[in-house]
């Protein structure tokens, strides 16, 4: 397998570790922000440097300069490929975002060394292709928001439930499938990998997190979407076309479903888990469609959909950390008092639906054309999803920001670090919606490779496969001579 | 320079000026650093003039070289090799016998309002916040005038929308703006649902989305659709819905008075003007997709006569002058619609251009002509008197009464969408967050309702400070 030019994923791994032993002993919170915040950075650059070096050696998959743990067990336990590659820098970033975005008045009651394991286990996670490490981490992650939610109210046993299941689930579907019962095993491991993302009726426990954890630990075990990350590597190899498309018109229902609940909702917080609900089952949707198309268009979604909602959520952290818990059955009027957060707040939501102009759009089109070529009544579901998305994120908009004057002797503007978080996420939504054909073609690539790359074939009808690998032509390969 | 070459640097100019004016006040406003009113309005002007100058030098250089059919390529935004057939985002646009009058219209009438508000809304606090919201919209009229696919007329219809709504929640600390802001949200979204599917349905069919191969290579209004009947019927069924959608056709009639609670300027430009004929506009640009289908063309014609019908009747009996020229303006977009389903293409192009540029000049006189009103009944001394046309006089005053009561409550559309579908959904939905809420309280052992963090709904404000 290609190397790394240096050890970039040990370093991304390995730094916020150091920094949750530096934040630990750190006995000043405004202090522990700062390292934080240098970790996050560090990290961020780390992830970044992988990418581009990863990029620079056009090649499918590579693993780290110098990896130890190759070295010891012989076996290749994190690599990036086309899948993570983009997965990596979204997620450390998104950690830097939440720092950014904690104010220092708030610095006292977040738990920035928890986050920072949090943010080792994701990025190890997120790394991570063999299958039991990866259970392993899936499961190590949920303990440190039991952690939190555990301090800070008197029942943590709906998130203990569906998170022991989730692991039981992982660990017998994967015992299943070493033993040979693969299908069995997929199915085990698909209905975890369902659970962990929310598929309605098993989204109890994500409501119940939004609701007792801290908002920035929520997001950040929410957002990366890593039970989606799980089916891709555990599910998708192994599991045949119908099982997956099964799973496909599961994750519609639950997005049309959480697109009608977010419309309905009082509370932002569970508001959001909705809305996020919804649109994660709509990158669910595009993963099990296993055509080019729709797998294009779900790992574009899952992009701007982590940096749309992501930015989203931590606008809401911003206002809450102002005002309180929102209510959404009276109106607020914050606009005048913080109009940088409303564009922000606006514009995220935006770009989650897919608007033009911003990152989603491309990728939204993409999904909506793979599922309409497998199942047309999926695609007029997914447009139908996002029209009800819409409409919540604009009922929200003016519930939060309009409706009243709202009388304040105080400013409520957004601080310089708030400021660069709303500078990077609109740079970051408006950048990737003008010039979208590098990640899409990107995307498109890494949809290619992951179905070469299943075991089953990829239809169970004869005609079906010849017609999807036909399908098939990434940009720049020879395909179109070797269709394998 | 070559002909093609001026073609292609006026055709850029065109579309290019209003994205330039949108980025400029965008981005200032995304940094804080927000242009003084004096410079927002000469961007705007500058902006309006180069475009609209642009858009009548291609008009001359068409009428001399005889070109009626001029195409800018702008390249492929986004391709994907796909060997059945390439998934390909193109960027085009075409200045032809259709675009060319809506797009010179656009400049006029986004140029006059401009030059009105600046005024108007002189030192007002959404100032800034209105030119933004016209950019946007400016530049959605502009892409979807000019749109040679139609995906790109799908990316402007958008900005047209968002704009639309947020203007008419332009006074937002009032409630009823905010309210009526998301109902005309409401109806353009699930319009351009409609749209959407649309869209990908003829992306599907065909393998691309180019009006010239959808409906003919015959420049507007010739050339016939590629599509055969049933196809057409479909694909222009929705295409139907996403512009009774847009232009207020029954029955989604209920958003345009509504969406007069905004700046008498946005009005004027927006619901009176522009924006409610960019569905007649795309019927226009699909024409000959309506013209597969014969079935379609009835449906077209009946949908455009029962919303002048509607309109004409709801419009005798409006109180606010406002919502009279609303019902007004929906007249004559039914009875463009009606031409437009008859096949009458350059008859409903006239006469949708001579009613935006009516209409526009109508709404923006609106509040001073009351004005004007009122002067005039002081100086007679009491009200001047309506006679009523004899027409009515041989109906039963139950039923005048009874129509009265219909036309005033505008059709009862609006109650019934509010009875039948929003007091059902929302029902049903929270029934089901409130099984959600008693299921994890069952699960976490908890009292209904005592499940909130720590932090539960403390304010944080003085924290903060």
């Amino acid at each position: 397998m290609p190397e790394l030019h240096l050890p970039w994923l040990e370093f991304s791994i390995m730094l916020p570790l150091l920094g949750a032993a530096l934040v630990f002993a750190a006995k000043d919170p405004i202090r522990a922000r700062r390292i934080c915040l240098v970790i996050c950075t560090a990290t961020l650059l780390c992830s970044l440097g992988e990418l581009a070096d990863f990029a620079s050696l056009s090649t499918f998959e590579a693993h780290d300069h110098w990896d130890i743990i190759e070295r010891i067990f012989h076996k290749d336990v994190f690599v990036i490929d086309e899948l993570n590659a983009p997965l990596l820098p979204l997620a450390a970033l998104l950690c830097l975002l939440i720092v950014l975005s904690t104010l220092r008045t708030k610095a006292s009651r977040f738990s920035f060394n928890l986050m920072l394991i949090n943010e080792a286990i994701l990025i190890a996670t997120l790394s991570c292709r063999d299958a039991w490490v990866l259970i392993g981490l899936l499961v190590i992650a949920t303990i440190p928001v039991w952690i939190e939610m555990r301090a800070r109210t008197p029942s943590t046993r709906v998130y203990c439930l569906h998170m022991a299941l989730f692991a039981g689930l992982l660990v017998f579907g994967q015992t299943l499938v070493s033993l040979g019962a693969t299908f069995a095993g997929a199915a085990f491991l698909a209905l975890a990998g369902v659970l962990r993302t929310g598929i309605v009726p098993l989204h109890g426990w994500m409501t119940d997190l939004f609701e007792k954890a801290t908002l920035g630990t929520a997001l950040l075990f929410v957002t990366p979407m890593t039970g989606a990350y799980a089916v891709m590597r555990l599910v998708l190899p192994i599991a045949p076309d119908w099982a997956l498309q099964s799973i496909a018109i599961i994750s519609i229902i639950t997005a049309v479903y959480a697109g009608c609940m977010a419309l309905v909702q009082r509370e932002t917080r569970r508001f959001f888990c909705f809305l996020f609900l919804s649109h994660s089952s709509l990158v669910l949707v595009g993963l099990e469609l296993v055509t080019p198309i729709g797998l294009t268009g779900a790992l574009c979604v899952w992009l701007s959909v982590g940096l749309s909602l992501s930015g989203f959520g931590l606008t809401l952290r911003c206002v809450e950390a102002r005002v309180g818990r929102i209510n959404l059955d009276q109106p607020h009027g914050l606009y005048e008092h913080m109009p940088a957060l409303a564009i922000l707040f606006l514009l995220t939501g935006l770009a989650s639906i897919g608007f033009p102009g911003t990152v989603g759009f491309i990728g939204t089109e993409l999904l909506v054309e793979g599922a309409v070529t497998v199942y047309p009544s999926i695609g007029i579901a997914v447009v139908f999803a996002a029209a009800l998305n819409s409409i919540a994120i604009l009922y929200a908009y003016f519930r939060i920001f309009a409706g009243r004057k709202r009388a304040g002797s105080y400013s409520l503007r957004a601080k310089p670090s708030e400021r660069i978080a709303v500078l990077i996420l609109a740079a970051l939504i408006v950048g990737g919606g003008v010039y979208p054909q590098w990640g899409v073609a990107s995307r498109y690539h890494a949809a290619g490779e992951l179905l070469r790359h299943r075991e089953v074939p990829i239809s169970n009808h004869n005609e079906g496969e010849v017609e999807q690998h036909s399908q098939f032509a990434p940009a720049g390969s020879d395909a179109h001579s070797h269709p394998e | 320079m070559t002909i093609d070459n001026s073609f292609y640097l006026l055709g850029l100019i065109v579309a290019i000026s209003p994205a330039i004016l949108m980025s400029l006040l965008g981005i200032r406003s995304l940094v804080g650093r927000q242009l003084s009113e004096r410079a927002t309005a000469i961007a705007t002007e500058v902006s309006v003039l180069l475009g609209l100058s642009a858009s009548l030098c291609i008009l001359a250089l068409m009428l001399v070289t005889g070109e009626r059919h001029v195409e800018i390529e702008l390249g492929n935004w986004v391709v994907l090799p796909l060997a059945e057939h390439d998934f390909h985002f193109h960027l085009k646009f075409v200045f032809d016998r259709l675009s060319v009058p809506f797009t010179i219209l656009s400049f006029v009438l986004c140029g006059t309002i401009g030059a009105f508000t600046s005024r108007y809304l002189h030192r007002e606090p959404g100032y800034n916040r209105f030119f933004v919201l016209y950019s946007i919209f400016l530049l959605g009229m502009i892409v979807s005038s000019l749109a040679g696919t139609i995906e790109t007329l799908f990316f402007g219809w958008e900005f047209v929308g968002l704009s639309s709504a947020l203007l008419v929640a332009f006074f937002q600390e009032r409630s009823n703006p905010i309210r009526n802001g998301l109902n005309v949200w409401v109806i353009y979204r699930i319009a351009d649902a409609a749209f959407l599917i649309a869209a990908l349905t003829l992306h599907h069919l065909t393998g691309e989305g180019d009006f010239s191969r959808l409906t003919g290579t015959g420049p507007w209004p010739e050339g016939q659709s590629t599509l055969d009947s049933s196809h057409a019927f479909f694909v222009g069924l929705l295409l139907l819905f996403a512009a009774m959608g847009k232009s207020a056709l029954v029955p989604f009639s209920g958003w345009l008075p509504r969406a007069m609670e905004g700046p008498t300027s946005s009005s004027a430009i927006f619901y009176g003007a522009l924006s409610v004929h960019l569905g007649a506009y795309l019927l226009l640009r699909v024409g000959p997709i309506l013209e597969a289908s014969f079935a379609l063309s009835v449906i077209v014609v009946a949908v455009g006569l029962v919303s002048a019908l509607f309109g004409a009747f709801a419009s005798r009996v409006q109180t606010d002058i406002k919502c009279a020229l609303a019902f007004a303006s929906l007249t004559q977009v039914g009875i463009i619609v009606v031409e437009i389903g008859c096949g009458l293409r350059y008859l409903a192009l006239i006469h949708l251009v001579g009613h935006a540029c009516m209409r526009a000049l109508q709404l923006l006189r609106a509040p001073s002509l009351l004005h004007d009103y009122r002067s005039l009944e002081n100086a007679l001394g009491g009200h001047i008197l309506h006679q009523s046309t004899g027409a009515w006089f041989g109906i039963p005053s139950r039923w005048r009464l009874w129509m009265h009561r219909v036309a005033s409550e505008r059709g009862f559309l609006d109650a019934m969408l509010q009875a039948y579908i929003v007091e059902p959904f929302v029902s049903v939905f929270r029934i089901c967050d409130s099984l959600e809420r008693k299921w994890n309280d069952w699960l976490s052992g908890a009292a209904p309702g005592q499940q909130t963090s720590k932090d539960g709904d403390t304010s944080s404000l003085e924290e903060f400070l």
